[in-house]
């Protein structure tokens, strides 16, 4: 059934569809709406779960890991301030090989204070070992909801949903809302072998001397790297199924492009409709959308991007001392393998809009240069 | 003679707590009472160490080990799971040191209290961060040493009232207990069993290398602890306090301060100042327990 909706309820809706059992979450501003939503759905009887209003977002996870370990699928939502309090269990939940999905609203972080959206929340989590997805469109965010409980459930790998503050999350979309017969048919219920369970008895994450620790690190490493060809052979099955298909990155008119701009959540929606408009002016131009960071599809981003003239990627988001978080992974990609330059280009902090023209001025700086001059591009800053 | 407590074991040998630790009594009593059908959850304490090193675990019922200030929402979120595949029969327990629970775990704690979560939260208090070395917490007594209050600099603030804290919530059940009253300790246990909703138990687990004391004399102190109105023993249900062992002629506190390396420092006036301390916190729960 076709909806306008939000985003933030197309998070609700996916895991309504996904018959989540336990929801934990503590409210932040730009994630209200999809508990907000989901409360509404457990209380009406809609979907029956327990759904724990917790006292803070480590909180939430901490009864995510609870309720997972016991074999309950789980779903909790936050973002920026809330995301970076749960870090510590990040690292647990992902460590203890649970499959939580969890939907983030980027949003930068204080101070200042800002509610409106950047990546640095979620891309602070890199190295936690959960799998992140960035979504440019509503229908992609439900969509990626159920997928993620898929591939999570298969790899015990917890998948986190990433979405942009106010320009996804609030923003009013056509969403084909699939039938639960259909999902029910896609995604079967969680069966957890190694759940805490009184009739054989286990203890879990005890201490571990260096005999097997190093051990546990490997396995978990090799489980988030399966969860690649994962990805895609799922947003193949996907499609078939739902007529949506999804991969790990997202392409779109490189084939013969000379410039390449390499962009993530909405802003790759923008980079579209500014290489369609630099197309017309004859600019042999494309964008490659990056939808999965980790794992991080190496290969992908090196076949789109090693024949290109130009790279230049425009990151939301900013590591400190170095560039832009997804242009490290550009070059650390691209690097032995091509000599194509790389552009870093930081813009859209703090929820600053990224306009067409916004595109079209970086598009035309990169044009007028031989290679690269500085490590770091800023766009429209105020110096 | 007829055994006070059940023969059955949930606990297999090998743990590795010290010589006259009251956390491991105190656990052994518990899961007499909680039998099999029963999951634990710990944070970062002493039982961390004691169940014992992967792949060894000396609890025979399961246990999700977890960090250190989620030892409450860890519970509820089991509780909720097992609620949803048609186990709400299973116990959960979360099972904290002092440092979990006056510390860095009351913010979890409070919440789960305040929700009503069915769950047992057990805390084992040895008053101070034992498994790190002996550093003071929120439940360390006043005018104690630890490695974080060196003699000069002595612990001068009293220990937190966590029972009255937790009580604030109205839970419907909490109750104060020693590992040298263990009959006590399973009846309580077993009674909160039937009770639907939050139950706190609070049990004085003393620790021979913490409170410098030999371990022969750990139920000794844990009974003097009683005894002398340090600790005393009650239940609180629904509101209404009711005491569990009366000592009509308590004994002086120096008593129990004595044995114990922790207080040796202490001065005639500081232990005067202590037996003060008890007795103005006794009269006030005396008030308490008549009103029941």
């Amino acid at each position: 059934m076709k909806k306008v909706v939000m985003g933030n309820h197309a998070l609700s809706h996916g895991a309504q569809l996904a018959r989540v059992q336990v929801i934990a979450a503590y409210p932040i501003t730009p994630q209200t709406q999809v508990v907000e939503l989901l409360s509404e759905i457990v209380a009406n009887g809609k979907l029956k779960a327990e759904f724990i209003k917790v006292e803070s977002e480590h909180s939430a996870m901490a009864a995510c890991i609870g309720a997972a370990s016991a074999g309950a699928r789980t779903f909790t939502a936050t973002s920026s301030q809330g995301l970076a309090l749960m870090h510590e269990l990040l690292h647990w939940s992902a460590a203890a090989r649970l499959p939580i999905v969890m939907a983030n609203i980027n949003r930068a972080m204080a101070p200042p204070w800002s509610i409106w959206t950047d990546q640095n929340d979620s891309l602070s989590q890199r190295d936690t070992g959960w799998m992140q997805f960035y979504c440019q469109s509503n229908q992609e965010v439900l969509d990626t909801l159920i997928m993620a409980y898929k591939i999570s459930e298969k790899v015990l790998i917890p998948s986190m949903i990433v979405l942009d503050a106010f320009s996804l999350s609030h923003t009013y979309e056509i969403v084909d809302i699939p039938d639960q017969e259909l999902v029910d048919r896609y995604l079967p219920p969680f069966d957890y072998q190694y759940r805490l369970n009184v009739d054989d008895p286990h203890t879990f994450g005890g201490l571990t001397t260096p005999d097997w620790y190093m051990e546990f690190r490997y396995k978990m490493h090799h489980a988030v790297n399966d969860a690649l060809p994962l990805i895609r052979q799922e947003g193949i099955e996907f499609g078939k199924l739902f007529g949506r298909a999804y991969d790990t990155v997202d392409p779109y008119r490189v084939n013969d492009a000379e410039i390449v701009l390499v962009t993530s959540g909405t802003a790759a929606s923008t980079a579209r409709y500014a290489v369609d408009q630099l197309r017309r002016k004859g600019k042999k131009i494309g964008n490659l959308r990056m939808r999965v960071f980790r794992p991080f599809p190496f290969a992908d981003v090196r076949r789109y991007l090693k024949k290109a003239k130009k790279v230049i990627v425009i990151d939301r988001n900013i590591s400190y001392g170095y560039h832009g978080i997804f242009a490290q992974e550009v070059k650390s990609a691209l690097y032995g393998h091509s000599d194509v330059p790389v552009y870093a280009f930081i813009a859209g902090l703090g929820g600053r809009d990224i306009f067409p023209e916004t595109i079209g001025r970086i598009v035309t700086k990169v044009e007028k240069s031989k290679k690269p001059t500085r490590d770091i591009y800023w766009v429209e800053v105020k110096e | 003679m007829k055994p006070t407590l059940p023969l059955e074991e949930y606990m297999s040998p090998g743990h590795l707590a010290c010589q006259g630790c009251g956390a491991g009594i105190a656990m052994r009593v518990t899961l007499k009472a909680l039998g099999r059908n029963s999951i634990f959850t710990f944070p970062a304490c002493c039982w961390t160490v004691i169940d014992g090193p992967f792949p060894y675990s000396t609890l025979e019922v399961p246990l999700l080990h977890m960090a250190f200030e989620a030892t409450a929402a860890t519970a509820s979120g089991i509780k909720a799971a097992m609620k949803m595949l048609g186990r709400d029969d299973v116990i959960v327990s979360g099972w904290a040191g002092d440092g979990g629970t006056f510390d860095i775990g009351i913010q979890a704690l409070s919440g789960a209290a305040e929700r009503n979560e069915d769950i047992f939260y057990f805390c084992y208090d040895n008053e101070a961060y034992m498994n790190t070395g002996i550093q003071r917490s929120g439940a360390t007594p006043y005018g104690a040493w630890t490695t974080t209050t060196p003699v000069r600099h002595f612990k001068r603030e009293p220990k937190k009232s966590i029972d009255d804290i937790v009580a604030a919530h109205r839970v419907p059940y909490l109750a104060t207990a020693s590992v040298a009253y263990v009959e006590d300790l399973y009846k309580k246990i077993v009674k909160a069993k039937e009770i639907r909703g939050f139950k706190f138990i609070h049990i004085l687990a003393p620790c021979p290398p913490g409170w410098k004391s030999k371990p022969e004399d750990s139920v000794k102190l844990a009974r003097l602890a009683v005894q002398t109105g340090v600790f005393p023993l009650y239940e609180v249900e629904n509101g209404i306090y009711s005491q569990s062992i009366k000592s009509p002629k308590r004994k002086p506190v120096a008593e129990y301060l004595k044995l114990q390396g922790r207080f040796k420092h202490l001065t005639v006036e500081q232990v005067a100042e202590i037996q003060k301390m008890v007795d103005d916190r006794y009269a006030e729960l005396e008030k308490r327990f008549q009103g029941n």
